[in-house]
């Protein structure tokens, strides 16, 4: 019986500390972009850090430090990526889960997840070769390298993921709910956007969150397809440079210990922070609704 | 247990032997740096090994700022580098009682290249420093239609980048500039971009049988608006200087080589070694700089070599 009694406690013990792993590392990666992200403040003013959109640390004459138009470049990105994502992403989770026939299910969703497996690398090379070209003769511009590219190119990346959490969260919407609704004379189209979308909220707004996630954070893809130039952005048809991209292309060079490198955890920082912030926004967003469900 | 045993002696026998330095004279030589200059240095590296089999030739990319570290930290014998040190490295480098001595391997062209349908044929480099610092804006200006000009370039991380920005630049790059992922990204884009303009490596371009490129314009360009322009994909513009953006490509030892080091620098210049570089879409070291390789190595260039 004692050892019995130990085994429990062991297991017990096992599992709570790979639950608090994650817990450390977050932690432990935070600490690090804090603590080395803070030392690029003796030289550069917080000032110029967020309120200057020059970002040019190895510069031919005095560098500079604004984060301003990487920062509106990683934000247009993802809002745009969002705009295209959500409204098919939902669409799809919401047809595969209430319309579609179990066959047709059976087909679209592991294809969907498929989409999931594409190297980010290769959505960056298809962005460059196909959706830039396409983009510049649709629009009539002399290039396809600007933030729209990134933009559809995320979305694709980011449905896989809003499609999947979105369809488990809709698939548990209990079926009495939508047996009520029929009872009541309504139709199915009624009872999908009044019954289950509504009881699923807050699922789907995990799902749009994590898709969000996976678009503002993405690295490879939005370096080779989004043309990556300094200026500040003024719409989709310019092209950007997100912060992923800046910390990816000049991590490489930097000289250990400088200014530029500290300036570099700085801006990993900031990211983190944007992702913490939108994170906590959406767990009080879907709270608040299921409360009053 | 034991039938193990002596497998187990067999093997620390070998490792024994594997670690033993004095069974045979081999001379390690570590290169690092540019990765403009790493499939060059490979190709002379192999070639050397296969004549000398007591040297043992290792090669690295990283670029040029990469190998300059590690020269300074005394973590490479050779550093490659696609631009001159900064003056803040060589004193880093004096710093720690490392004296950094330049030879120039080989030189390497960079060409402009537009799209095909782009009318101007040639710019001066007063106009290409001020297209890239955002003071030309528009191909009008330059003969061309009436549209904006769409600038690509490297990345902060490339000599190339560098050493375009210190030369022709010669001040800020404009925001505007699009910041490639690397040679090839550019062509692409230029293959696809009417009113596109990038500068590359010659050696990217040219097609291995030294024919002109396809889907791309290189265009011609002089010293000043009143002298003659001239082409990089044409060798004998380049051999004979009167082509403008040609930057020298450097190796960087700790003071003068002596032994191996300085035998295998010396190959690098000899009429071999320059071969190579010509294969590998680079060009042989030029008259300006011949006489700097012949003080820092001790070096006498054959007479057929010199012009």
């Amino acid at each position: 019986m004692r050892n019995r009694h130990f085994v429990d406690l062991a297991i017990k013990w096992l599992f709570f500390s790979a639950a608090a792993s994650s817990v450390l590392v977050l932690l432990g990666i935070f600490g690090m972009l804090l603590i080395n992200g803070v030392k690029a403040f003796g030289e550069i003013s917080l000032g110029e850090f967020f309120l200057s959109s020059n970002w040019n640390p190895s510069a031919y004459g005095k560098p500079s430090y604004g984060i301003l138009a990487m920062l509106s470049s990683t934000l247009l990105v993802t809002l745009g990526a969002m705009i295209l994502a959500v409204p098919l992403g939902v669409g799809a989770a919401t047809y595969l889960a209430q319309v579609a026939h179990e066959r047709t299910r059976m087909v679209l969703k592991p294809v969907i997840e498929l989409l999931a497996a594409v190297p980010s690398v290769v959505v960056g090379f298809i962005g460059i070769v196909m959706l830039g070209p396409f983009i510049a003769k649709v629009f009539g511009l002399s290039n396809g390298l600007n933030a729209l590219n990134g933009a559809i190119l995320l979305a694709i990346m980011s449905l896989p993921t809003i499609i999947t959490v979105a369809e488990d969260a809709i698939r548990a919407v209990p079926n009495s709910f939508k047996e009520a609704s029929y009872s009541l004379g309504a139709n199915q189209w009624t009872t999908l956007i009044k019954v289950v979308l509504p009881a699923a909220y807050s699922g789907i707004i995990a799902a749009v969150i994590l898709g969000m996630g996976r678009a503002i954070g993405e690295t490879m893809t939005v370096l080779m397809a989004t043309g990556n130039s300094l200026a500040m952005p003024h719409g989709f048809f310019d092209p950007v440079r997100t912060m992923t991209a800046t910390i990816a292309i000049e991590l490489g060079e930097v000289p250990y210990g400088t200014t530029h490198y500290y300036s570099l955890f700085a801006v990993g920082a900031v990211l983190f922070l944007i992702s913490l912030g939108i994170n906590l926004l959406a767990e009080r967003l879907a709270k608040r609704y299921r409360y009053k469900m | 247990m034991f039938k193990y045993i002596h497998i187990l002696l067999l093997a620390s026998a070998l490792f024994a032997f594997a670690c033993n330095p004095n069974h045979q004279h081999v001379e390690n030589i570590l290169i690092k740096g540019s990765d403009t200059e790493v499939n060059l240095a490979l190709a002379l590296a192999e070639t050397y090994m296969s004549t000398d089999p007591d040297v043992s030739i290792a090669v690295t990319g990283g670029g040029s700022g990469a190998g300059i570290a590690a020269l300074i930290n005394g973590k490479t014998s050779i550093a490659n580098a696609s631009r001159p040190m900064k003056q803040e490295e060589i004193a880093l480098a004096k710093e720690r009682s490392v004296q950094p001595l330049a030879s120039v391997l080989g030189m390497d062209a960079i060409a402009i290249v537009v799209h095909p349908q782009c009318p101007v044929q040639n710019l001066s480099l007063q106009q290409l420093g001020a297209i890239y610092r955002g003071d030309i804006q528009n191909w009008k200006t330059l003969g061309g239609p009436d549209a904006e000009i769409s600038l690509y370039g490297r990345q902060s991380n490339s000599g190339t980048f560098v050493y375009f920005r210190d030369s022709i630049v010669r001040a800020e790059y404009a925001p505007e500039v699009k910041q490639m992922n690397g040679t090839a990204q550019i062509v692409e884009a230029i293959k696809s971009d009417v009113h596109g303009i990038g500068y590359v490596g010659v050696g990217y371009i040219l097609e291995k049988n030294g024919a002109q490129p396809t889907g791309i314009k290189v265009l011609s360009i002089s010293r000043s608006d009143r002298q003659p322009a001239f082409l990089p994909t044409e060798v004998q513009n380049i051999e004979s200087g009167d082509y403008p953006i040609i930057r020298p490509l450097y190796q960087y030892t700790n003071g003068q080589p002596k032994g191996r080091l300085q035998q295998y620098l010396q190959y690098c210049l000899s009429p071999a070694g320059q071969a190579l570089v010509k294969v590998n879409g680079y060009f042989p070291v030029s008259a300006q700089y011949q006489l700097q390789n012949e003080q820092a190595l001790n070096f006498q260039y054959a007479k057929s070599t010199l012009r």
